[in-house]
């Protein structure tokens, strides 16, 4: 792509003092127990792991591994919390404890961001902006639906499906904690739900607040622990419901052993979102919808916009807009509110994006890597972009889960609906062009659960979020993410 | 995309064929970002000095008087004394009837003269007039001119005549600066902000600038950032650096900063000069010096402690 010759200059005699948001109120006990029947409890055999912050590598507390004799305690109490107590309140009585939890989660929130940052890496300025509020506003949402259930499917009555076993990712550990307890426990269910095991703290801090919120004990539990864990709660007898964030490769594995048990389940799995950009849109705008797309949450977003499509007449000017303004982006301590991209969330994660960059450049693909200078501690790892790459390089076909954008061009509508499905997945996608029409045609066309038009990554408790093909089953949010979690009677 | 016309010679249908539409949601979003930018310490010393010395010290009103302008030239060149080291405002902007006692007063400061022409605010006078008045005030030794625009010709359709329009003031202004205020509060659409601004970087404009002041809104910062992008822009198809001044509505330190980091994250360091960025306002000099001595002392000290001119 054309080299320019006049270059904006983005050093600078002023740079931004470091902002770090204070840490001194957080209180983190050094050992967590399982949150079990409204107590919290060592795990039976007493095995325990830690979770550190993935930007200094320092170990943040002790965590319990729940067995299987845990999993077994855990759906008990559960299913005693359902049957005695849960099933019978009144609707209106389960909306106020909902309530509560998402006024707690309010009150609380900038002790809840400071640790999601902590213990997952992601900058202050998401937790703080996006994934804290956003899941305060899941809880107040089903919350509303508690005692309207009879209005939500006209003609139908619900009943709960029982007890739920909920297994998160780390990529948005209490927002996706929020988005599974909140419509479970609303529409009458009880919930055993795992966190994952690199982003505990979050949920542990959820269950201390859903303690506050004196829930009667065993409606939520909230256990930790490792695949193990997750499997023996997946594969508990007991259990009526599984739902599942996380990747396809697991999700395949939980679907097997879900078929035939008559068990209900939701899986939200990987993506390989096509994000497509016409000549007619609107550029500076668009650019920083790719930004958005591929950088927020260092990448580590199942809907990120891995695939970007730029028709072929802007290319040029585009690339060169999109790589002044990676320029511009702050790598570095998640605590500070000036960071634009925070850490990697674990050493195995970080690992499997370098593999996808040696595949990359291996395969022929160009790679660019704005100056940046990474924090020595830590796993960092830069924004990245990668061009003269085609839908038969891996970068492009697979989910690296990272910070690193393929690049192709397109000229026609038609060529690039067909590029935009040419993958296993059907999670999300973007559009972007001034004309309606055009957007309407290529959002039709395209096979994914959302897609943005003329913006990326934007989410609302009352819009339904989930997959086709290979990146997933069922809906959560809205109306949608109700019936998840009932039986229409 | 590179087109291979040099500046200047680009009729006006090339212009607005390559126009590049703006996303107001987009833009807002963009704007909110920047904005949560922290700045501290060091850095904040660093850039409040700096807006002091990117200030057009402004005073357009109808009582004017000679004296006031005399206050103000000296309120220019001596910003608090009581702390040295800071640099002086980079101009004063009077009316062309002030411009000879302003520049008079400014000897020797190293501060710029600018004079409002072409009919300020409206622009609603002929186009011998305000060639006129631009000749006038360019012998009365202004340094730097701000004109407006036809915003009705504009409105109308008649970009061809709003690009004509400048590029002969340009040409009356010979060596002085010319800065083209486009008046963003009547133009409505951020689309318009750009296609005007387009037009002026075209027709010769050595800074565009957002307001006359006199129309609310004036300066806003979506407005601001689509004018910086528009600038970017051009210099990547020309080569040829065009300057802002975002004017009006500005009057805190914090306003000040927040566009200075707009300006940073989209020219970069080349544009964080008072050659190449303006800002027009009457009060923000004082609440920037409140913030300085705040900086530097520790606490805020009462108003009463700063000259008013």
């Amino acid at each position: 792509m054309g080299q320019a010759k006049t270059k904006i200059n983005f050093d600078s005699d002023w740079s931004y003092d470091p902002a770090p948001q204070a840490t001194d109120f957080i209180k983190l006990q050094e050992r967590y127990g399982l949150y079990i029947d409204g107590k919290f409890k060592p795990s039976e055999n007493g095995r325990s792991f830690h979770t550190i912050n993935p930007a200094t590598e320092e170990k943040l507390a002790e965590v319990s591994e729940a067995s299987e004799k845990d999993v077994n305690r855990a759906v008990r109490s559960a299913k005693e919390a359902y049957e005695k107590v849960w099933s019978k309140i009144s609707p209106k009585e389960r909306g106020k404890y909902v309530y509560r939890i998402a006024r707690l989660i309010q009150e609380r929130a900038r002790e809840f961001a400071v640790i999601e940052t902590m213990d997952g890496g992601k900058p202050i300025r998401e937790s703080r902006d996006i994934d804290i509020p956003l899941a305060a506003a899941h809880f107040f949402y089903y919350a509303g639906w508690a005692d309207k259930l009879d209005y939500a499917f006209p003609g139908r009555k619900t009943k709960p499906l029982g007890v739920a076993g909920q297994i998160i990712p780390w990529n948005f550990p209490l927002l996706m904690a929020a988005w599974k307890i909140a419509p479970a426990i609303a529409t009458g269910n009880t919930v055993v739900l795992k966190p994952a095991e690199t982003t505990p703290l979050t949920a542990l801090k959820l269950a201390e607040v859903i303690q506050e919120a004196d829930l009667p004990p065993g409606v939520v539990n909230i256990i930790t622990g490792a695949g193990e864990t997750g499997s023996h709660l997946v594969n508990h007898p007991k259990v009526n419901k599984i739902a599942f964030t996380g990747s396809t490769e697991v999700g395949k594995i939980i679907q097997k052993s879900l078929a035939g048990t008559g068990k209900s389940y939701t899986l939200e799995l990987g993506g390989k979102a096509a994000n497509i950009i016409f000549e007619d849109a609107a550029i500076d705008q668009a650019v920083e919808g790719i930004i958005n797309g591929i950088f927020f949450n260092q990448g580590h977003v199942c809907c990120a916009g891995s695939r970007l499509f730029v028709q072929e007449s802007i290319a040029d000017e585009l690339l060169r807009k999109l790589q002044d303004r990676m320029a511009t982006l702050i790598v570095g301590d998640p605590l500070d509110k000036n960071s634009d991209i925070g850490a990697i969330n674990s050493k195995d994660q970080l690992e499997k994006i370098k593999f996808f960059e040696k595949i990359g450049v291996k395969e022929g693909g160009s790679i660019y890597q704005p100056d940046c200078t990474l924090p020595k501690k830590g796993f960092w790892y830069p924004p990245t972009l990668f061009t003269d790459v085609s839908q038969s390089h891996r970068v492009v076909q697979e989910e690296i889960f990272g910070p690193v954008l393929a690049i192709q061009t397109f000229r026609t509508v038609d060529e690039v609906i067909q590029k935009a499905n040419n993958t296993p997945y059907g999670l999300s996608g973007g559009v972007w062009t001034e004309k309606g029409s055009k957007y309407f045609k290529v959002t039709k066309a395209i096979r994914a659960g959302v897609i943005w038009a003329n913006t990326f990554n934007k989410f609302d408790p009352a819009s339904p979020f989930g997959g086709y093909k290979e990146s997933g089953v069922g809906r959560e949010g809205g109306i949608s993410g109700l019936s998840a979690y009932v039986e229409l009677v | 995309m590179t087109v291979a016309i040099k500046s200047g010679v680009r009729t006006v249908a090339s212009i607005l064929d390559n126009a590049r539409s703006v996303d107001q949601i987009g833009a807002e979003e963009r704007v909110s970002r920047l904005f949560k930018r922290s700045i501290k310490k060091e850095s904040k010393m660093a850039v409040l000095q700096m807006t002091l010395s990117m200030i057009d010290l402004t005073t357009l009103e109808g009582k004017d008087s000679p004296g006031k302008v005399k206050q103000l030239c000296y309120k220019a060149a001596h910003l608090h004394d009581k702390f040295p080291g800071l640099p002086s405002v980079a101009a004063i902007c009077v009316y062309p009837t002030m411009v000879a006692v302003a520049k008079n007063e400014l000897k020797g400061t190293g501060i710029r003269t600018a004079s409002v022409a072409t009919g300020f605010p409206s622009g609603m006078t002929s186009q011998d007039v305000k060639l006129n008045e631009v000749r006038k005030v360019v012998d009365d030794g202004a340094d730097e001119v701000d004109m407006v625009i036809s915003r009705g010709h504009f409105l109308k359709g008649d970009y061809q005549h709003v690009y004509d329009e400048i590029a002969s003031v340009k040409e009356a202004c010979g060596n002085t600066e010319l800065k083209v205020i486009l008046e963003t509060g009547e133009l409505q659409t951020l689309d318009k902000v750009r296609r005007a601004s387009d037009i002026a970087m075209e027709a010769g404009a050595d800074f565009i600038k957002t307001s006359t002041g006199k129309v609310k809104p004036a300066a806003t910062p979506p407005v601001v950032l689509v004018m910086l992008e528009a600038i970017r822009d051009y210099y990547y198809r020309t080569g040829r650096k065009v300057g802002m001044k975002p004017a009006g509505g500005i009057s805190t330190a914090k306003q000040a900063i927040q566009y200075l980091v707009m300006l940073r994250e989209t020219l970069g360091k080349s544009w964080l000069t008072p050659d190449l960025y303006r800002i027009g306002a009457s009060s923000l000099a004082n609440d920037v010096l409140m913030q300085i001595m705040k900086q530097s002392t520790g606490v805020y000290q009462s108003i009463n402690y700063f000259s008013i001119d």
